[in-house]
Formats: structure tokens, sequence, C-alpha cells
């Protein structure tokens, strides 16, 4: 899992043989790609978690910060954000995904489905 | 939308007898909306021109905010003139010679050949002087005795803040950044720091506004923005220009060369196709 990380919002990308993003680039000190790539996750209202939304660059975590603002909290999606620089997060590779994902499929007895739910009890 | 304009519930001085010194309020009115709907017009420039895609949006966010406040404020102003002009009236069909903005917001950002795409180090400098003097504008009039002066300062103390954050937070990067963005961050403000006097004069607003408690004297806004400025400046390691010259004018109706040119791309398709709407 070495070579992946979270990227794009699109999950786990390999990142061997595409350009490399953050302080390890070599392109010139314009290049967009200086700047790290961040992920975003918004809390809609008190009482929910917050869910990852995208992502973005920026110089640094303030900034950060501040471009997700200004970039998914336009219309008043939030009220708490957080940025995570995308190089931290360990993402689980696509070419494990059976192993780690499918032995779940047939275990329906992890489903709280084997209840019965008493009568007037709502949301459960 | 951040530029859209609040809804306001209709002031006391809008209806039934004249406000007692309408020409003055209209004035007052009119220059704090030009600083706006001006520097609006510039910073959306910067819009697919700014450094980088998020720049592009923040920039855009503080244009549309400060449209945003020129749209309520010239609606107020035409209300108080009471000859039935309204936003658009004002915004498109006032000459240069009437526009009472101060020169800061209107100068071009275009390199000096004129080649489009600015200085962004200059742009920053200018919205840091610009964003603090609104704040402690704003944050005054809040307490205005003219409601709707009050009711608009006070959504637009808490976009001027933002605003005067944002350009803190890249004045102190660039210069307190490399060697090169420290150079170019001193240069773009030496180049605007001869602008910044404009906005404590305060000869166009008439001491009857300052008397009824409506407007706010420009003079005593100077001591907390210098303190705040040089505050920012010194955490930024750059150095407050030595610079006497000071350009004013702008109150008067009185601007730049730069000016006609932007209001020209600014007025020209209103006045072309009269009441048109898109």
């Amino acid at each position: 899992m070495s070579d992946l990380q979270a990227g794009g919002g699109h999950g786990a990308v390999p990142v061997t043989g595409v350009p490399a993003r953050g302080a390890t680039s070599s392109t010139t000190a314009a290049s967009r790609r200086d700047w790290p790539l961040w992920e975003v996750f918004v809390r809609a209202r008190r009482g929910l978690s917050h869910g990852h939304v995208g992502s973005l660059h920026a110089p640094d975590a303030e900034m950060a910060l501040r471009n997700a603002r200004d970039l998914y909290t336009r219309r008043q999606e939030g009220v708490s954000l957080w940025v995570v620089e995308a190089s931290s997060i360990t993402a689980s590779s696509p070419d494990e995904k059976d192993a780690f994902f499918d032995p779940a499929g047939d275990k329906i007895y992890r489903h709280p489905t084997f209840y019965e739910v008493p009568e007037g009890v709502d949301h459960l | 939308m951040t530029g859209a304009a609040p809804e306001l519930s209709a002031p006391a001085t809008s209806r039934g007898a004249p406000h007692p010194d309408s020409p003055a309020l209209f004035r007052y009115t009119v220059a704090l909306a030009d600083d706006a709907l001006i520097s609006a017009q510039r910073m959306g420039e910067w819009i697919a021109s700014a450094p980088q895609l998020e720049e592009d949006v923040a920039l855009g966010n503080i244009a549309l905010d400060l449209l945003g406040q020129a749209r309520s404020l010239l609606t107020y102003a035409g209300q108080v003139e009471e000859s039935g002009r309204d936003e658009d009236a004002l915004a498109y069909f006032r000459n240069e010679r009437e526009f009472l903005n101060v020169q800061l917001v209107e100068r071009s950002y275009d390199q000096p050949d004129g080649q489009r795409g600015g200085d962004f180090a200059v742009a920053m400098a200018r919205l840091l002087m610009l964003s603090t003097y609104q704040m402690e504008l704003y944050s005054w009039l809040r307490t205005s005795t003219d409601e709707t002066l009050s009711a608009i300062a006070a959504k637009a103390v808490k976009e001027v803040d933002y605003h005067r954050d944002h350009a803190t937070m890249w004045v102190l990067r660039l210069g307190d950044g490399t060697e090169e963005s420290h150079v170019r961050m001193q240069a773009g403000l030496d180049a605007e720091w001869p602008y910044h006097r404009e906005l404590f004069e305060g000869a166009h607003v008439d001491p009857a506004l300052l008397e009824a408690g409506v407007a706010v004297d420009p003079g005593l806004l100077r001591e907390p923005w210098d303190a705040r400025v040089s505050q920012v400046l010194a955490q930024a390691t750059l150095g407050i220009p030595d610079v006497r010259r000071a350009v004013t004018g702008g109150r008067r109706g009185v601007h730049t060369e730069q000016m006609g040119y932007l209001l020209a791309e600014m007025q020209h398709l209103a006045r072309s196709h009269p009441g048109a709407t898109w």
C-alpha cells in the first residue's frame, strides 16, 4: 500500500508514474504542483459527523481551511471544516478490494435483522 | 449568492418626509458605495488570472461581497435622493466626475506595458489597506443612527473581516516567505502606500451627518487602521513605506486615467442597450 494515497476525491490513486505533488515536486516555482493536495471534510450541522466533500490545493493548512470555506461552504453547507493533507491519508488499495470487503458478504448474522421489533418502537 | 443585495426592511428615513440632510447623506452613501463598486469591478479582473484556481474563487467571492455592499448602498442612495434613480442608474449612468471613490481602488493591476495580468502582491497590499479601513468603517457604522446604513454595515462587517483575513494571510506568507517574495511584497506595498491617506479624508462628509451620528469622521479610523496594519507588516517582516507623497481627489470626483477605461468596460453594455436584462 506504500505507493497509494488518497487523492482528488476519487479514493486511492497510484502515485508512482504520475507527477508528484507536494514539496518533492521538481517543477518550477510557479507550478500548481508546488501546492500540496488537501482533502476537505464538512460537518453539515451539529450532531452529524464530518463527511468528505472533495479536495483542493493550498500552500499550507491555514490557507487550505480558507480555500475550503470558499469552495465547499458557499451555500451554508456546514458549521465545521476539517482539512487533511492527502498524503497523510493511508488508503486501502483497489487491488485488495476482494480480500478486504468480500468476506463480509455472506455474514448475514452481522446484520441486526434477527430481532423482532416491538410494536410502537419507531426509528430503530 | 454572495453578491446579492440583502433584503432590508424599509427604513423610516426613506418614507414620508425627506431626510433632513438628503444631499449630504446621498453624497456620503455614494462615496461608500463607489469604493465598494469600483473595488469589485477591479477585483473581478483577477478571476481566471489569479495564481491558482482556488485564488480565483477567493477573489471572486470578495468581489461579489463588495458588489453586494455597493448594490445595497446605491439602492439606498437612490431612495435618499428621491429622484427615482435606482442602483443601475447610479452605477451605469453616472459619469466619471460623479464617482466619489478613492483612487486606491480604481487603478489597474495591469503591468505598466499594458499587458493584462497584474502583480498579485499589489493586489494583496491594496486589499489589506482597503479591508482594514472598511472593517473599522463598518464596525463604526453598525451603530449609526441611520437604520439602513447600520443594517448594511452589520452585514458588511463580517464580509470585510474575512477580506482582511485573506489579505493578511497572503501578506504574511509573501512578506515572510522567500527572499524573492519579500522583495516583491514590499514593492507592492510601496506602490500602493501613497493612496492610503485619502481613505481618512473627511472633506466630503457634512458635519451635520457627524453631529447626527449618521456618519463617522474618516479621520477617526486612522489610528486603529495604523495599529492593525503596522502589526501585520511587522509580523510579515515588511517595512512601513517611507513615502511622503499622498494622492487625493477621488472624493471630489477627480480620478486617474485608468478610471475612464474601467467605467467604459463596466458601463458600455448598459448604455448600449438601456433596460436590457440578462
